[in-house]
């Protein structure tokens, strides 16, 4: 889908040494277009066991779109998603064109995705143990003792433990977004997905839920995660993806990204960023 | 004025015969209304566009053309088609079908009222569509529109009144039958009022109450 004039010069290749790691989720050419507005132009991205990879880039430049398609809640328009090798969302109709596929087929290949949003989504009629528990006891058809157990398990992970048996409106933001992390890691997902997870929080209920996902990726969890903390993609990403107007415009280690040689757009993005955000050191 | 209450005690079984066929063809229609409309509003949201126009125009008629018409083309226009109904049958099956309308847009409105994030949410954990209505949707709903709910069924209490021109020997037939053999009619309307009043008072009891068990975990 990319033509060679749009394929950008300075895209760096991951480091060896994850790159030689199975590939989990594999975009090739992913086009989304709404009406006459294509927001991804065809986009190549590799994600590998255990990495954990951050999506920076201007707001509208398709970052939550390209990982709300890895997870189908967007259908893609052209090019392909495969997770663990397994095409996302389609399958071949009987004429051989690609036509969508039913929910069930579209499950079994998500059934490995986990994702975080950034309003957290709870569901407010439940507790948080409520609902962490309601997928494993519905999908998974677990006994409630059992998906009890698992739940609190999940919510200690994220130190949620004490707070099991409140709602979500009795909860802080960070609170919600922790249970919110739980909830996804109780269907056991070797893939997670966080878009702008810290976004709506109030500046200090951010530590928490980044603490929460420094752990995740210190267990070898693989994640995929949209966010303006670029203190969290230098320090804990293994590969930063910049992203404008719909193509990866960069891709690298962070301290490429954040030191290296930068494409011009990429400069003026982290300028801008340093500029609002380090205004102390001007 | 002198209110003559003998013809009311005269006829006391006929004036509860006719509040039991009220009640009967209210509570029927109400239940064949709730559960048609909700019906509607699940079979709108998959959002097939040619069921969606049907299902729109099937809303705009029954809203847009009067309950009595309507009973009129049941009752009296149903023979032509081969569809013979009993009075109070064909009550209960109009009073359905101009409910369900109105249920079907108060259904749509809740739905609508639920962040999209939830659904996604669940969508991402594998849910089913339908264990994501039973699960995620209906419980929240049901506590947003409780009171447009009530304010409903209040309403077709009192549309049970026009079944009376088709035959149907409810509260309103029953007491102005016997308001134009005895001449009482204040007696008779009075008693109708405070019948109606009954019904709705019980239902406006009802709904409060309701509102007030579902809504409790929004208020903590």
């Amino acid at each position: 889908m990319t033509t060679p004039e749009e394929q950008p010069l300075d895209a760096r290749p991951p480091s060896a040494a994850v790159r030689a790691r199975p590939v989990m989720v594999r975009l090739r050419g992913v086009v989304k277009r709404f009406g006459a507005n294509a927001v991804l132009k065809g986009m190549d991205l590799d994600i590998h066991k255990s990495e954990v990879v951050c999506i920076i880039g201007p707001s509208g430049s398709g970052k939550s779109t390209m990982l709300r398609c890895m997870a189908f809640l967007e259908a893609y328009d052209g090019g392909e998603v495969f997770v663990e090798d397994r095409l996302l969302g389609y399958s071949t109709g009987r004429d051989g064109q690609r036509v969508r596929a039913g929910d069930a087929e579209i499950n079994q290949v998500r059934r490995n995705i986990g994702m975080v949003f950034q309003q957290f989504n709870l569901w407010p009629h439940m507790t948080a143990l409520g609902n962490v528990t309601e997928a494993p006891r519905r999908v998974r058809g677990m006994p409630r003792a059992q998906a009890n157990e698992l739940g609190m398990r999940m919510l200690e992970k994220v130190g949620m433990a004490p707070r099991a048996h409140a709602y979500p409106a009795q909860l802080s933001g960070g609170e919600q977004q922790r249970a919110a992390i739980a909830r996804a890691l109780a269907m056991e997902p070797h893939i997670m997905l966080f878009d702008e997870p810290t976004s709506s929080l109030d500046p200090e209920l951010v530590g928490e839920v980044l603490q929460v996902m420094k752990q995740l990726a210190r267990d070898g969890m693989t994640m995929v995660v949209v966010s303006h903390e670029m203190g969290f993609a230098a320090h804990v990403a293994d590969t930063v993806v910049f992203i404008d107007q719909g193509l990866i415009v960069a891709q690298g280690p962070p301290q490429e990204i954040f030191q290296g040689e930068q494409h011009p757009r990429l400069q003026q993005f982290l300028q801008n960023y340093l500029e609002r955000n380090a205004f102390w050191t001007r | 004025m002198k209110l003559d209450l003998s013809v009311l005690t005269s006829n006391t079984g006929a004036i509860l015969g006719g509040f039991a066929i009220t009640l009967e063809t209210w509570i029927a229609g109400v239940a064949i209304g709730i559960l048609a409309g909700l019906a509607i509003a699940l079979l709108q949201r998959r959002g097939v566009s040619p069921i969606n126009r049907l299902l729109r125009l099937y809303i705009e008629v029954v809203r847009g053309t009067p309950f009595l018409v309507q009973l009129f083309f049941l009752y009296y226009g149903g023979p032509s088609i081969g569809l013979q109904l009993e009075a109070v049958t064909a009550g209960i099956l109009g009073l359905g079908i101009y409910g369900s309308a109105y249920f079907a847009e108060v259904f749509r409105a809740g739905f609508n009222a639920i962040p999209k994030g939830q659904m996604e949410a669940a969508t991402c954990l594998g849910l089913s569509r339908w264990q994501t209505v039973r699960r995620v949707m209906l419980p929240q709903m049901l506590v947003i529109i409780v009171p447009s709910l009530s304010n409903t069924i209040i309403v077709l209490s009192k549309e049970t009144a026009v079944l009376s021109v088709i035959t149907v020997p409810e509260l309103t037939g029953v007491l102005t039958g016997i308001g134009s053999a005895s001449y009482a009619f204040t007696e008779v309307l009075v008693t109708l009022c405070f019948g109606y009043l009954l019904l709705v008072e019980m239902t406006a009891w009802f709904g409060r109450w309701a509102e007030a068990k579902v809504g409790r975990y929004m208020l903590r």
